[in-house]
């Protein structure tokens, strides 16, 4: 009896105890004042000399940490707790994140470098004016193929479905990016919501089931560069990454169009050092800065003057730099609301259902 | 004082039943009954009962079914030599091992294993059969399933056998039956009990597999445990996701009931 009750004050003690200093660290891990910066940004997506350029130049400290899904980075700052200066989420992201009220307007008059960047990557569906964000990387979604196991020259959608591809054929397993695969090949916007449309591309995509071998997620990367498949459906940033592990694989934008991503800088509600958080978006958007990065990410840059100052066989690499043509029909993923990305999803669910 | 006693005793376990079993299923419940946008709806009930969820039970219980009959062929005869042989706290250590592995991390191997140029294929070549495709398909989902739950089917069902009185056997031989009959009438009915818990420590979670659906199955299989993976983590259509796991646990409440789980315990202590 006497031994329960204090194995139960012990257990409630240390209990309290482990709450307290769990909320400590929330609190100190985002040191707060006016000369240290929190950066909270994807894994590897940053030449890390830049950094030490930055402290350099503005005397201000860096604290970088970094985060492995959009999702997750939106929990941690929905939470609270943490003082996060600068994060660099999605498109969708950025969009729920500006409905849910997380995020701080940026100063456009701090941010001069701002000029530098596409007006074609300006004031999107995602944050009308730029409100909230400046861009950082922006990419595609497309097919990597392997000319070594199929003799198919990739330049149209529709290529996916040729029956030489017969079980050999990988697909990322999201709804958007399938569904929107199956609407850009009929020539429909991938934000489409006419339900004739969805019903037309959910039955397009049914016929491409003898040539799918497998809808995967992040190892389709590995799949790919093991040549388990000839054909694959990724996002362009994925696509560098496979092709610099295996030579033999292409990567190509279909001509009928595609989806348009951007990672873009935002500010946090729960930001300490706002005026930093400007320098530093200010920083990444230099032409020399923004170019150095673009070299060492490989993912491709938004700003027009780093573009003049990167080597030609990066700057002029159509898989990653897409002609004006073509970049007129990529379309950024529009917010369509819960209940139609619900419907999306059932569709996908139908599709994935097909046998 | 003792009743007094006892009660005190019970009661770290009745808070940990009411906090982490009680709870949850009541919250799943009571998701259940909302829609998206966070309306009172019975939808969702409805929405399951479509051709398409329909399929996908049809099939999460055809595959439960497969990988509990197969892990329980491997099983028995696998646990009956275990009764038999010589070291046997090594063997059962080497049947449990596996289980200390991360699940994904054996099932990342398994991709390694059957990929187009991994090992058994490379064995398949060799010996003039040729490449075949193991990956991605009904085949590799049964089998890594089974490769990953036969620890839990061989554990009960060695248990029992070791709770078996042998003489029985000997009696069984003496009084004429042969081999076969001896283990249909007189082995088997009396493990019975380990196979019934064995198989519904197999049945049970392989309804609800979801991570090997997508790296082995490629989503060529799909069941119930996708879906709901898929409306908490992707939709966020947690109605959806909490109406899906509603009916497994009612199957699952069904399926003991059926196949008298709840009352074992007590039918022991006699």
């Amino acid at each position: 009896m006497k031994t329960i009750s204090r194995m139960f004050i012990v257990i409630i003690v240390a209990a309290l105890l482990l709450m307290y200093l769990a909320a400590r660290l929330n609190v100190s891990q985002g040191y707060s004042g006016s000369n240290t910066l929190t950066i909270y940004n994807w894994g590897d997506y940053i030449d890390p000399d830049l950094l030490d350029q930055f402290q350099k130049e503005t005397g201000i400290t860096v604290i970088y940490q970094t985060f492995d899904s959009n999702e997750a980075m939106l929990t941690k700052i929905e939470q609270g707790g943490t003082t996060f200066d600068v994060a660099i989420p999605s498109d969708y992201a950025i969009s729920k994140m500006r409905e849910d009220n997380l995020l701080l307007p940026i100063d456009h008059s701090k941010l001069p470098n701002l000029q530098n960047i596409d007006p074609s990557f300006l004031n999107l569906s995602f944050d009308p004016d730029n409100k909230y964000s400046a861009p950082y990387f922006w990419g595609t979604v497309g097919v990597v193929y392997n000319p070594k196991l199929t003799n198919l020259k990739f330049h149209s959608w529709d290529d996916l479905w040729d029956p030489s591809l017969r079980n050999n054929v990988l697909l990322t397993d999201g709804a958007r990016e399938v569904m929107g695969m199956s609407l850009n090949s009929l020539h429909y916007s991938l934000n489409d919501t006419k339900e004739a449309h969805l019903q037309e591309a959910l039955a397009k995509l049914k016929l491409l089931t003898p040539n799918v071998k497998a809808i995967v997620g992040d190892e389709i990367k590995m799949l790919l560069a093991n040549n388990e498949a000839a054909a694959g459906l990724v996002f362009s940033g994925d696509a560098s990454e496979i092709m610099s592990e295996n030579e033999d694989l292409d990567f190509v934008v279909p001509e009928e169009g595609t989806n348009l991503w951007f990672d873009n800088m935002v500010i946090p509600k729960t930001a300490a050092n706002i005026d930093g958080a400007h320098k530093f978006i200010n920083f990444m958007m230099d032409p020399e800065v923004a170019a150095q990065n673009a070299e060492y990410v490989g993912y491709s840059t938004p700003n027009d003057a780093a573009l003049k100052l990167l080597p030609e066989d990066i700057s002029g690499d159509e898989r990653f730099y897409p002609p004006a043509d073509l970049t007129d029909r990529l379309e950024v993923y529009d917010n369509l609301g819960k209940k139609m990305l619900v419907h999306y999803n059932e569709l996908f669910l139908q599709f994935k259902m097909n046998k | 004082m003792q009743a007094n006693t006892r009660a005190v005793y019970m009661l770290p376990y009745y808070v940990w039943i009411v906090l982490f079993v009680v709870a949850p299923v009541v919250l799943v419940a009571y998701y259940s009954f909302f829609d998206v946008d966070g309306n009172l709806t019975l939808q969702n009930y409805r929405t399951f009962f479509t051709p398409v969820y329909m399929q996908m039970t049809l099939s999460s219980f055809w595959y439960a079914f497969l990988v509990t009959l197969f892990s329980l062929l491997i099983a028995y005869p696998a646990a009956y030599l275990l009764t038999r042989t010589k070291h046997r706290q090594l063997w059962i250590l080497l049947i449990i091992l596996p289980t200390w592995i991360n699940l994904l991390l054996k099932t990342y191997a398994f991709i390694g294993i059957f990929g187009t140029y991994g090992p058994v294929n490379a064995l398949l070549g060799a010996i003039g059969i040729g490449e075949q495709q193991l990956l991605f398909n009904a085949f590799s989902f049964v089998f890594v399933s089974v490769y990953i739950f036969v620890p839990f089917m061989i554990l009960p069902i060695y248990n029992a056998l070791e709770e078996m009185n042998p003489t029985l056997i000997s009696a069984a031989r003496d009084l004429g039956a042969s081999g076969w009959t001896t283990f249909r009438r007189v082995i088997f009915p009396l493990t019975l009990s380990g196979v019934k818990s064995g198989c519904m420590a197999v049945f049970i979670p392989s309804l609800s597999l979801f991570m090997i659906t997508r790296l082995i199955a490629g989503n060529k299989v799909i069941t119930l445990g996708t879906a709901i993976e898929q409306h908490f983590l992707v939709t966020q259509d947690w109605g959806m996701g909490s109406t899906v796991a509603v009916v497994l646990i009612i199957a699952m409440a069904v399926l003991m009931l059926l196949t008298g789980g709840f009352g074992q315990e007590v039918r022991h202590g006699k």
